[in-house]
């Protein structure tokens, strides 16, 4: 009962069986009426044969019968019922008396007005004169077993010359005289009838068997696969798999089902990616708590009783400054603490005018033993004209810090170098500047974090062509092109782009690409101006007035170069994620998403090149004027 | 001879009572310490303090306890809230909560002294004001305003925008001013962390606390070359910041509406 549950529950067997039950009716009861019609009219015409048939032999026998020459009506008679077809052939008289048959042994015998020749004209009292040809001829079968026979009665009428001959004169008042009874076997026919029945029956079964394969067929191809992909993706989802993925997607609803199925696990791994994250952040944010107290009132008296001996010993300038390191070591102490509580609050860099130079060589000292035992031969390649920026002197110093440190683990016990250069350098902010936050004119954000492009969050836009319809993500960089169309799409100016979300325009209707002439795309960027774009992208103008007013930016470049064992280009792009760690039970994976983190609220720029086992490249760009600040 | 001041620290740690205590001594104020909030109680019914510097972790009472305690049983020494938990709810829950000031552990030597020295002037001022009830000592915040602790108020614009300043009693607290070290426009500021610093005659430094959380949107350049608006008119001319708030809604219910001040 279950297996017969289980096996007709599935869809694909109830899709068949309703199919398959559907062809049937509509086959059988299509075969059913082409057999009764071919039948039908096969019988029709043995019919018209029979009677053809009847209407010469009571023709050729119409003479000799007025000449009564009885041996020559039997001779006759005898030749025609010889044909295999013919049954038989017997003329009857009034009275029901066979007269002639081709069977000789039934001449003289007498036929009860019941029986089936006679029935059709007797079968009311008064016999009937005329009949029609369809009641004129009767099927029957002399036993249960043996073929069909058609008979066909054809009266013999009264005629002159009958009453009026020589040899017997039949009353004139008669009108029929006798009857011609024919008789031919059906066999043929019923076998030919019966060829079409397994014919039509042997069609039905093979094309109801087809249409059961053909819809197994394909309910197996597009309903069975993509259903049990699904439950595979499901159990897997299930057991704790967030990262699979359902390939192969059809185009059609299950294919939709599909595709939102991945989406659903893509978003489901990331919340539960946050809410580990979370998890660890409040657990992490548990410890900083216990921690920041346990520490702070300890530092309380460092620090209070460090800024004493500062007062005390103002006549010996030695001491003086081994104590200022004291008092200036726990006051970092103290931020990092603060950091530490602030960690889960996203604490905001407390910025003031630093000198990088300084912060470099605050780092070193913290890493300067960790250098000399591993053999690190450290170069400092300052630049000593380099401006002061304003920046967290405590973030930064951590961001160095976290990547000396970094670089000592990469280079290892066998030494080698670590090179920190610092310059100034200006670039053009096209290239440069991303765009972190764009809206449409009723304020939907177009930002798609699902679409990166270059490792940042794109912008998605709706785009309609001539006949095409779908959706672009453009380069979140400004003067980059490194545009996703989602649709095939030629370039021409026959072009609209809307917002994704209402649908309304982006184009702007007063301005032309400054290029091709073409139609232009008009994007809100928060507090930041408008960026404008050639539409049609035949050509890559772009052009975002607010950056471009700032002019050139003016950038102090840090590079941080190591001798190590270098990063395999399948981690480089994903160092500075969350989490994400070499180091196993060592590295806690915070550290580079953590720096990345703070060169970001510095509107800064970090960025890494690395050859294994040849070394490693960090660069870090944190902006002068800070002008361009996001908000 | 001045007339002796006496300050109750309350922690139970040591070496926390050691540094502060050092601190006051060193600056001529005679100190008592405990190490829980009973003994405390039991401490202030007996002799009478000019200031209390209070712990908020402390076993048995916490801070915010004691707070609620003085409160019930109507002693007005004013309260220094201090704890190596220095999270800015902490900050903000106490200065709530009736302390006049929040200091996070560790402190350096001149933070403490500063803190101190306000506390110790805020309590003569109240004294004063209890002694001669006709004068107006403090010119009381309008009564639209809201305030964090008795130090730092805000009033909303009209255009969404959000005026910071320092109210009198908090000038009154201080000495002359000398210097104001404002932050920049556009720069953030977070509720309950240091918002400007005034050096004032006396040498010492003081930390205003920002009221709310915002971005900078313009500092009163007027204040640097004539501080004495704060003190002549420390609710209109005398504001410092005008702020675009960020959690208005959440951090107002931490402050206290300054009509609660008219009684």
């Amino acid at each position: 009962m279950i297996l017969v549950r289980k096996i007709f529950g599935k869809i694909s067997l109830k899709l068949i069986g309703v199919v398959s039950a559907t062809a049937i009716i509509i086959i059988g009861v299509y075969s059913y009426f082409n057999v009764t019609s071919q039948s039908d009219v096969l019988l029709a015409e043995v019919e018209r044969h029979a009677n053809q048939l009847s209407e010469s032999v009571k023709n050729s026998t119409r003479y000799v019968m007025l000449l009564n020459q009885r041996d020559h009506i039997q001779e006759m008679i005898n030749r025609i019922g010889k044909d295999p077809a013919i049954d038989n052939v017997r003329i009857l008289n009034k009275e029901g008396e066979i007269i002639y048959s081709a069977h000789p042994e039934d001449i003289g015998k007498m036929l009860d007005k019941q029986a089936e020749s006679c029935y059709a004209c007797h079968a009311e009292n008064k016999a009937l004169e005329k009949l029609p040809i369809q009641q004129r001829t009767r099927i029957f079968k002399t036993h249960s077993d043996s073929s069909r026979i058609l008979g066909i009665i054809n009266p013999i009428y009264n005629e002159k010359s009958c009453s009026q001959a020589d040899c017997h004169a039949h009353y004139a008042n008669a009108k029929v005289l006798g009857v011609l009874d024919i008789t031919i076997s059906l066999s043929e026919v019923d076998e030919q009838i019966h060829q079409n029945e397994i014919r039509e029956i042997l069609f039905a079964v093979i094309a109801i068997t087809a249409i059961g394969f053909i819809i197994g067929f394909f309910v197996k191809r597009w309903v069975d696969h993509p259903v049990r992909e699904l439950v595979s993706a499901t159990d897997q989802v299930a057991a704790g798999n967030l990262n699979y993925i359902i390939k192969n997607l059809s185009s059609d609803e299950l294919g939709t089902l599909g595709k939102s199925f991945n989406n659903m696990i893509k978003k489901l791994d990331e919340t539960s990616q946050q809410l580990y994250q979370s998890t660890k952040m409040a657990s992490l944010g548990q410890l900083a708590a216990g921690v920041a107290h346990e520490i702070n009132n300890p530092l309380t008296g460092v620090l209070t009783y460090s800024s004493f001996l500062l007062k005390r010993t103002k006549d010996n300038p030695q001491m003086q400054e081994d104590l200022n390191v004291i008092v200036r070591e726990t006051m970092r102490s103290r931020e990092i603490v603060k950091g530490l509580l602030d960690f889960a609050r996203q604490s905001t860099p407390k910025k003031s005018s630093i000198d990088v130079n300084n912060i470099i060589n605050h780092a070193i000292a913290v890493v300067n033993n960790q250098l000399k035992l591993n053999k690190v031969n450290l170069v400092r390649e300052f630049d000593p004209s380099l401006p002061k920026i304003t920046a967290d002197a405590n973030q930064i110093q951590q961001v160095f810090l976290n990547l000396f440190v970094n670089s000592i683990d990469a280079i290892g016990q066998n030494g080698g170098s670590l090179i920190i250069k610092t310059s100034q350098i200006s670039l053009s902010p096209r290239g440069i500047t991303q765009i972190k936050n764009s809206v449409c004119s009723k304020a939907h954000s177009l930002m798609d974090s699902e679409h990166k492009i270059g490792g940042m969050t794109s912008l998605r836009m709706k785009i309609k062509s001539t006949d095409n319809e779908g959706y672009v993500n453009i380069d979140p960089v400004y003067g980059n092109h490194r545009h996703y169309f989602g649709i095939a799409f030629d370039k021409n100016n026959n072009v609209n782009i809307a917002c994704p979300v209402c649908d309304i325009s982006l184009i702007d209707k007063n301005s032309k690409c400054h290029e091709c002439g073409g139609p232009v795309y008009k994007i809100q960027i928060p507090n930041q101006g408008f960026i404008e774009g050639c539409a049609s992208f035949k050509d890559d103008w772009q052009k975002w007035d607010f950056v471009d007013r700032a002019g050139e930016r003016k950038f102090v470049e840090i590079n941080v170069t190591d001798t190590g064992c270098g990063i395999s280009p399948e981690n480089l792009n994903k160092i500075f994620e969350p989490f994400f760690s070499t180091k196993g039970q060592r590295g806690t994976g915070l550290g580079l998403s953590v720096i990345w983190g703070i060169i970001d609220n510095h509107n800064g720029s970090i960025t890494v090149e690395s050859k294994v086992s040849a070394g490693t490249t960090f660069s870090i760009r944190l902006p002068q004027n800070d002008l361009l600040r996001s908000i | 001879m001045k007339e002796e001041v006496k300050i109750l620290i309350i922690d139970d740690e040591e070496v926390v009572i050691n540094s502060i205590s050092k601190i006051a001594t060193l600056e001529g104020y005679s100190v008592d310490s405990v190490l829980d909030a009973f003994s405390a109680l039991q401490k202030i019914f007996s002799s009478k303090y000019d200031l209390i510097i209070c712990d908020i972790m402390l076993p048995g009472m916490d801070g915010f306890q004691f707070l609620a305690e003085l409160e019930s049983k109507r002693i007005e020494t004013p309260v220094v809230m201090t704890t190596g938990y220095s999270t800015i709810e902490n900050a903000v829950k106490s200065l709530y909560n009736g302390a006049i000031e929040f200091i996070p552990k560790p402190f350096t030597v001149d933070e403490m002294i500063s803190v101190i020295s306000r506390g110790l002037r805020y309590n003569s001022i109240m004294k004063l004001k209890k002694s001669n009830d006709d004068s107006i000592l403090i010119v009381p915040c309008p009564a639209k305003y809201y305030r964090l602790g008795y130090s730092g108020w805000i009033n909303k614009e009209h255009d969404g925008s959000v005026l910071i300043g320092a109210t009198d009693s908090f000038i009154k607290t201080i000495d002359l001013i000398k210097k104001i070290e404002l932050l920049s426009v556009n720069e953030k500021l977070t509720q309950a962390t240091p918002a400007v610093k005034f050096e004032t005659v006396d040498g010492l430094v003081h930390q205003l606390y920002s009221v709310i959380s915002g971005i900078i949107l313009a500092c009163n350049d007027r204040l640097m070359d004539e501080p004495e608006l704060l003190e002549k008119d420390p609710y209109f001319d005398g504001w410092i910041y005008r702020l675009v708030p960020t959690e208005l809604d959440y951090e107002m219910k931490l402050l206290i509406p300054c009509s609660s001040d008219r009684s």
